[in-house]
């Protein structure tokens, strides 16, 4: 065999195992995040998220949020992770540009449990992605119940999220993986969008590379950090006046701010 | 009574020594020297009422306790399956007789007959028309009044029931009540009085008798899957979907093992029945233990609503949502019907009370839309986490009421970058529980973003300002 067979080979690999033409991918929003990633998150396919800090929970999130689309978004977790952290907030997931009424949330009693229910939504096709949530290292989670997962993602074109939390790096069958920390915000002194330092440290269709992500919560997709404002407010607020703070459910008026 | 022990209940060979029920024991004891006694214990017996009620529910779902040693079984429809009434007379009997009790038995057309016969003139089936008959020539003891009632009727020479009911109901009524009356008009049938099933009665069930016990998983599958089948044409018949389902396996040895099966749509299918069931059986903890085998395996359709026929629809959008439906069903089988959550709007301010979860199963999918997001280009507000239990933290502030500068959560320090607030939120105050509270929205140096917030008022709290850290946002 020579090279170029090899070549002609290795592409037609990749052609299979690569996102499938009826499944496109979907976009990032990030030109080259999704020149790197073939076209964006491919769906279908099991994408998995290390957790550098606290902020890795939202970005798996957005990315469900992204694979999910109008269809329904099941999120699994063992019950200790409400404890470790913090309860499944509805109100915020629709801060994101979730819907909270196609959201399902699935408890189970420990993490082999929550990865036989990950494989009962997987099977089911008009999910629209599964974001399974493990903490630590379960004996359960090991490299064929990742080959499982994304073969099962793989059959009926469920996109799978595995968060790790307090978790080391492990082999596994996932199309990408990514570890994120969190970004400082984009609007400098101001509360703005979500930001995420993403680094795509796998990719099974070869380059990887490192990002700084905001979510877009209107649109439902990346975008890279502008140091724009994204909330509309006069200047004269810059001064730190005592005046009332945003209501959350009121349209944003003026705020109060504090930097340091 | 008076510190004396009485005799409560005895078997029948006591009975033929001539011992009598609510005989002083020492009086027992005197007579019959040999004698086993056992003290009485009326909720070891009434358990034990249970448990054979329980056991009897094999012959028709309609069985009522009736304390302290009575069973009431609604057989209207049930007769039949045992080839009439006196083979199902004989059946029961002999059924219960063979776990070693001593029982007496009759049928009739009211529950309260029934009972009576079945105490002064066991085995008696009184057929429709001769009741009151049967009925006439039964002691005054059998309308179950009081002693001193009874006494006082035999005194006035009325010796049975037939005498009694001679009488005018007014002179009755008046030397000895009105509800001596009414007993008696309710044992005569004149009166109705509502016999409680214990366990709710199914809409329609079905279910296999074997004459040998099966044991072997494949036969139990099997006879399910038929019960599933016939239960579910005759579902078809009616136009009905099932949304509760019950199982019921009864054991020859008496054990009865039930199980309960939610649906959160109407369906009749018996293919997603056996997959539930199947589901269900591999995820009980204690699993079906078939013994010696069993000898009645049944399915009853515990709720039923109307469905229209089972098409295949051609709206893709349907058929998707109902397919979600099945696998939240099959996930609420395996893991519980309270670990499948999806979650309502509630209207509140409260942060931790905005959205309530419930079972997935209670509400249609795709039923309510949440109120749509607030203004365009505007950050999240609210966490996408949120600790039930808000962790308390150690903060410090830079100005008295102001957000904190650094704090420090689960042992690990923050260095705050930039805040937002307060937000402030008072508590339920009718509840006067919790203190208002200043919300601020933190983000860390590094980017981190979290929900602090200071409980009560800085000006009543002074320097033992409480901070909590109540969620993370993305």
């Amino acid at each position: 065999m020579n090279n170029s067979e090899k070549i002609e080979e290795l592409r037609h690999f990749l052609a299979q195992t690569g996102p499938s033409p009826e499944r496109p991918a979907l976009s990032f929003g990030v030109a080259e995040a999704d020149r790197v990633l073939g076209g964006g998150i491919a769906p279908g396919a099991l994408h998995e998220v290390y957790a550098r800090d606290w902020a890795a929970g939202g970005f798996a999130a957005c990315l469900a949020i992204l694979a999910a689309g109008s269809k329904p978004l099941f999120w699994v977790r063992p019950d200790y992770e409400a404890l470790e952290y913090g309860a499944l907030h509805a109100q915020g997931l629709a801060e994101l540009g979730g819907r909270p009424e196609n959201l399902f949330l699935v408890r189970t009693a420990n993490a082999a449990e929550a990865l036989a229910a990950a494989s009962d939504i997987l099977a089911c096709a008009p999910v629209g992605a599964l974001l399974l949530e493990l903490s630590g290292m379960p004996r359960a989670m090991d490299l064929v119940a990742s080959r499982k997962l994304n073969f099962a993602a793989n059959l009926s074109g469920v996109t799978a999220i595995v968060l790790r939390e307090g978790a080391q790096a492990m082999p596994s069958a996932a199309q990408t993986r990514w570890q994120v920390s969190a970004a400082p915000s984009p609007g400098m002194d101001d509360w703005g969008l979500p930001s995420f330092r993403a680094e795509l440290v796998r990719n099974r269709l070869g380059p990887t590379g490192n990002w700084q992500l905001t979510w877009n919560p209107d649109d439902g997709i990346f975008r890279e950090p502008t140091h724009e404002r994204t909330a509309p407010h006069d200047s004269s607020q810059k001064n730190f006046g005592l005046v009332a703070a945003a209501l959350f459910d009121r349209p944003a008026e003026k705020k109060r701010r504090f930097a340091f | 009574m008076n510190n004396a022990l009485y005799v409560q209940a005895l078997d029948v060979r006591a009975h033929r020594l001539g011992l009598y029920k609510g005989q002083p024991l020492a009086n027992a004891r005197a007579m019959v020297q040999a004698l086993t006694i056992i003290p009485a214990d009326d909720k070891e017996d009434l358990k034990l009422l249970e448990q054979i009620a329980e056991w009897c529910d094999r012959f028709t779902p309609y069985v009522a306790a009736d304390p302290p040693d009575g069973l009431i079984l609604d057989i209207t429809g049930a007769a039949h399956l045992f080839g009439g009434e006196a083979a199902m007379l004989t059946h029961v009997t002999q059924k219960i007789e063979a776990q070693g009790f001593t029982v007496q038995a009759a049928m009739a057309g009211t529950a309260s007959a029934a009972r009576a016969l079945a105490k002064f003139a066991p085995s008696h089936i009184a057929a429709p028309g001769a009741q009151a008959e049967a009925l006439a020539r039964l002691p005054v003891a059998a309308l179950g009044v009081e002693d001193k009632i009874i006494a006082a009727l035999r005194r006035a020479g009325l010796k049975n029931i037939g005498q009694v009911a001679q009488r005018q109901r007014g002179e009755l009524a008046a030397r000895f009540g009105k509800n001596f009356v009414t007993a008696l008009e309710i044992l005569l049938g004149q009166h109705d009085q509502p016999v409680s099933p214990r366990r709710p009665l199914p809409d329609l069930m079905a279910e296999q008798r074997f004459a040998e016990p099966i044991v072997a998983e494949g036969a139990i599958a099997a006879s399910l899957l038929a019960l599933a089948q016939s239960l579910g044409g005759v579902l078809e018949q009616r136009g009905l979907g099932l949304r509760r389902l019950g199982a019921s396996f009864f054991r020859a040895d008496g054990q009865v093992r039930r199980l309960d099966l939610r649906l959160g749509g109407a369906s009749r299918d018996p293919a997603r029945l056996m997959r539930l069931l199947h589901e269900k059986l591999d995820a009980l903890a204690d699993p079906l233990d078939a013994g010696f085998g069993f000898d009645v395996i049944r399915l009853e359709a515990m709720l039923t609503e109307r469905t229209e026929a089972a098409i295949t629809s051609f709206d893709s959008n349907e058929n998707a949502k109902r397919e979600i439906q099945y696998l939240a069903d099959r996930l609420s089988v395996r893991h519980g019907e309270a670990r499948v959550l999806r979650f309502v709007a509630q209207d509140t301010h409260i942060p931790e009370a905005q959205s309530a979860a419930i079972p997935a199963q209670d509400r249609d999918f795709g039923e309510d839309a949440w109120p749509p997001r607030r203004g365009k280009n505007d950050p999240p507000l609210r966490p996408l986490r949120l600790f039930e239990k808000p962790e308390e933290v150690q903060a410090i502030a830079a100005v008295p009421d102001g957000p904190p500068m650094r704090f420090r959560w689960r042992h690990a320090p923050f260095e705050v970058a930039h805040a937002e607030g307060p937000e402030r939120i008072a508590m339920d105050w009718w509840k006067r529980e919790k203190p208002t509270r200043d919300y601020f929205r933190v983000e860390t140096k590094d980017g981190q973003r979290f929900w602090l917030y200071r409980d009560g008022f800085y000006a009543h709290s002074g320097l033992a300002t409480r901070w909590y850290l109540h969620g993370i946002f993305a």
